[in-house]
């Protein structure tokens, strides 16, 4: 509980405080959140059970529940050390400017920060749809004026075009859970698994949820607001939005078809979803090859990457077709897999868009036919985004690589040769296009470069050091993930607090 | 056919039938006056099912706030329209659009008409702790207790819906004061009705917060209620609209959930952990933070409607 | 038919007629209204449920409704924020559509601050 009810009282401490007090409580709330996240995910590794809280002492399905399980830990913690990160980057961007005692944008960034991380500590721990979509809500209200903190036409317009897509998105998500409601009167996912049947109302209520949740996590073909409202933040926004927010919807999407309806999962629906995660790769890596400036490649890629998401939902699934022993094992792998993905993107995404801010930062622009010799300049810059890059490719010691040779693997093993085709040539294409970065960055160039303002080294060091996370990450042995099985099958226990 | 039956075929006709008009009206003005008088109709139709609770906060919020936001902003971008006509999409849009609502529509009736049937409902269970809370209207009890982490993320909702609509305003102006609509004149109609009103609003809005705890009514009718009263004084200039950088407009709305917060931070110390209340102060702390809840929410909901800062800041 | 299945099947029209306002309108006050409208059948989805578990001496269960309440202000503070962008951007543009692409201008700026 603490997780979500930090960076909830940051949010008002910050509000009351103002000024200069925003950016200091904010920065505390950080560290704060990153040691109660870290503590959760210690103690389920111990005890190898999920947590479940009944907050004030009510039980579901009067009260609310709140659950960790191996997800909702490896989650919270990737979320409080980008946040970290983040916050670290973003003191010299949005700072009180000398003389003021507030100023917007700066306290706009650090209440919203607060703002999105108690939204989503409250996704990678609500048990009950219902919070689920306020949490869902919190996102929103948190991510969209981030967007166009600028106040540019264009981004004004990509934030519009965003809330809009959201609104809808949550709209559809709401509808669904008055059916669930109204068909077994509680909204507790674990109560809820145990009473599903296979009935229209579980249909059309699931169909609704999806839709309105693939809406808000721009899974193709309801991507299109993404890439101007993810390249049109600021750096520091960006790598929020595209490393940790959209990953909000999925997990709930994730929740409802492997937790809520585990026992009615639909194989022709999960073939139907990973069809378009491939379509998104397809479609947003081509298009990512075709941009002009370096935050909507990097924009386009995000789209690409939610795609193999989805991989997860035919591949993690199988057991329920084939009930034999050893498609268990690859369908754990599968999970693992998939998780990575989520986890290892939202590193070095924030990483690359961060990397991405301090060239733009230094150029004064961010056209990827100016780059020319950046590299020269800013070495740990770019050499960050690089690293970032293998992640996305899948090369190995990387992230990226161990959660997309998983889903490799089990789409292998299982007998769903076409998804490994996608997933090869997803990687080939993300080669493409972050070379076609890398490539002028690299090269030589006659005339030295002309820097509009310094970077500090503090700040390459932050994005350096995220990058180098997502290698790391590159570390986890190739097999299913005994964290993440908890909860996946085992009993909970209830705790008192 | 009884009565009743007739006046609910009727009312759920009409709601249907603004509905329609909302939809296909010629100008955005018209359709805004169509959505206050949807706001009201659907609050009847609250009423008829038995959620007082709910009618109350549509009303005041689903059509009176509301309505008044939408109505400002129909009247500002007035110019826009004529533009905007020749952009219509394509007759493909439309079917593609007309054949997805008509599918979900159907779904839903579908299932409507073949209900679950013995009809979940955790009244029963809500109604069994009512005496240990101490308070008799079970939604309050739902609101403030069994589900209170939701209020609680609301407030913070609302919090960020505040800020993102400070946020679109220019730099300079932060700190400022929004800026609302142009003032009527000292000696208009509307400054009357804002010297009458008001008055009796607030009396009404406590005494809907009051009546919470016992019956249908609490913190979001009565701050809803306030928020109106509030701003009518703003638009008729009788008050100024306050800057947003003062200390005092920035304690008032976060109070609420400061105090929510706090009590629920309290709760660890309790058997029953975070957002548990101490059983024989359950119900004077539900009416504390209801009390703070409504100031907040008042504050918060006025300000959503006032806009972004557009004066410089005064020094 | 009761009363319950009435507003049940006048909830399913008014999520139809929103959802179809909401991709149809090109004017984003228009796609607003249309979201106010999808979401007051949502809500009344929530009002019917509620309706039908009347029990224990209430006249509806207490719970959806409740969550309706939640929901009416999050609907709310969803259509200020909307609105004020709109407004904001008609203010920096003098237009009112969605139709400003990214690419456009001010490339300078496109970076992180």
């Amino acid at each position: 509980m603490l997780a979500i009810a930090v960076p909830a009282a940051g949010v008002v401490l910050a509000m009351a405080l103002g000024g200069r007090q925003a950016e200091r409580i904010a920065l505390a709330a950080a560290s704060a959140g990153l040691c109660i996240a870290l503590a959760i995910a210690a103690n389920i590794w111990q005890s190898r059970t999920p947590i479940a809280y009944h907050l004030g002492g009510w039980a579901p399905p009067l009260g609310i529940a709140l659950r960790a399980d191996g997800l909702s830990a490896i989650m919270a913690v990737t979320t409080a050390v980008v946040i970290c990160a983040i916050g670290l980057f973003a003191r010299q961007g949005f700072s009180v400017p000398e003389g003021a005692q507030e100023a917007r944008a700066p306290m706009v960034f650090w209440t919203l920060l607060m703002g999105v991380w108690a939204g989503l500590n409250a996704v990678w721990f609500g048990a009950d749809l219902f919070t689920l979509y306020v949490a869902l809500e919190l996102l929103t209200f948190g991510a969209v004026p981030l967007v166009s903190l600028d106040g540019r036409a264009e981004t004004l317009a990509a934030a519009l075009r965003y809330l809009l897509f959201a609104l809808l998105g949550s709209a559809m998500y709401l509808l669904g859970v008055a059916l669930f409601y109204g068909a077994y009167g509680t909204l507790d996912i674990a109560l809820l698994s145990g009473l599903v049947r296979a009935e229209p109302v579980v249909w059309v209520a699931v169909a609704l949820m999806t839709a309105g949740l693939i809406a808000k996590t721009a899974l193709f073909p309801l991507h299109l607001w993404l890439p101007p409202a993810h390249a049109g933040a600021p750096a520091a926004a960006s790598a929020l939005l595209s490393a940790l927010v959209v990953k909000g919807s999925f997990v709930l999407i994730v929740r409802i078809w492997f937790d809520t309806i585990p026992s009615l999962l639909n194989q022709a629906a999960a073939q139907m979803l990973a069809a378009l995660g491939a379509a998104a790769i397809v479609f947003g890596s081509v298009l990512a090859l075709r941009q002009e400036r370096l935050k909507l490649l990097i924009a386009y890629s995000t789209i690409a990457q939610i795609g193999y998401l989805f991989f997860l939902f035919p591949l993690a699934s199988a057991p329920l077709r084939v009930a034999s022993g050893t498609t268990e094992l690859w369908t754990g792998v599968a999970w693992t897999g998939g998780v990575l993905q989520l986890v290892s993107h939202a590193v070095a995404k924030a990483a690359m868009f961060m990397a991405a801010g301090l060239i733009a930062e230094a150029l004064g622009h961010d056209r990827i036919a100016g780059l020319g010799g950046i590299a020269r300049v800013l070495p740990m810059t770019v050499f960050a985004f690089g690293l970032g890059g293998m992640s996305l490719m899948g090369l190995p010691p990387s992230g990226g690589f161990v959660a997309k040779a998983m889903l490799l693997m089990a789409a292998v093993a299982e007998g769903q040769w076409w998804w490994s085709v996608v997933i090869l040539a997803g990687g080939l294409l993300a080669a493409g296009y972050v070379f076609r970065v890398l490539t002028p960055a690299l090269a030589a160039t006659d005339a030295p470069l002309t820097l509009r303002t310094p970077v500090s080294s503090g700040r390459q060091g932050v994005v350096l050091a995220l990058a180098i996370c997502a290698l790391l990450l590159g570390l986890v042995p190739l097999r299913p993930s005994l964290l993440l099985e908890v909860g996946r099958h085992i009993p909970t226990t209830v705790i008192a607090r | 056919m009884t009565a009743a039956m007739v006046l609910d075929v009727g009312l759920a006709l009409l709601v249907v039938a603004v509905a329609v008009w909302i939809v296909a009206a010629g100008s955005a003005f018209a359709a805004v006056v169509g959505f206050v008088s949807f706001g009201l109709l659907l609050a009847l139709a609250w009423a008829r099912l038995a959620a007082v609770d709910v009618a109350l906060t549509e009303a005041a919020i689903g059509s009176g706030v509301t309505g008044a936001l939408l109505m400002t902003a129909a009247s500002r971008l007035r110019p826009t329209e004529s533009r905007s006509a020749g952009e219509r999409p394509g007759a493909f849009l439309h079917v593609v659009a007309a054949v997805l609502a008509v599918l979900v529509s159907a779904g839903l009736a579908a299932l409507v008409l073949i209900p679950a049937s013995p009809a979940p409902s955790l009244a029963p269970a809500a109604a069994v702790h009512l005496p240990e809370l101490d308070v008799l209207n079970p939604v309050t009890a739902v609101l403030m207790a069994y589900r209170a982490v939701d209020t609680l993320l609301e407030k913070i909702v609302l919090l960020l819906a505040l800020i993102g609509v400070w946020s679109l305003a220019p730099d300079r102006f932060w700190g400022g004061a929004p800026g609302l609509w142009p003032r009527s004149r000292p000696d208009g109609e509307l400054t009357l009705l804002a010297r009458l009103l008001p008055p009796i609003g607030i009396v009404v809005g406590i005494y809907i917060l009051w009546v919470g705890a016992i019956a249908p009514g609490g913190a979001f009718q009565g701050g809803a209620i306030l928020a109106a009263m509030w701003l009518l004084i703003m638009i008729a200039g009788l008050r100024p609209v306050p800057e947003i950088h003062r200390q005092w407009l920035r304690l008032v709305l976060v109070v609420g959930p400061a105090v929510f917060l706090t009590v629920g931070f309290a709760g660890f110390f309790l058997p029953n952990g975070f957002l548990s209340y101490p059983a024989q102060f359950t119900k004077p702390l539900i009416i504390v933070i209801e009390v703070v809840l409504t100031l907040s929410i008042a504050a918060i909901l006025g300000l959503l409607v006032a806009g972004p800062p557009e004066r410089e800041r005064q020094r | 038919m009761n009363a319950a299945t009435l507003y049940g099947l006048c909830s399913a029209a008014l999520v139809g007629l929103g959802l179809f306002g909401a991709i149809v309108h090109p004017q984003p006050l228009r796609k607003i209204l249309a979201f106010n409208l999808l979401g007051g059948g949502v809500f009344l989805q929530f009002g019917v449920i509620a309706r039908r578990g009347a029990a224990a001496g209430m006249g509806g269960d207490p719970v959806p409704q409740a969550m309706v309440i939640t929901g009416i202000v999050v609907a709310f503070s969803a259509t200020a924020l909307a609105v004020t962008l709109l407004l904001r951007l008609y203010q920096v543009s003098g237009s009112a559509t969605l139709s400003i692409e990214t690419q456009s201008s001010s490339e300078s700026d496109g970076g992180g601050r």
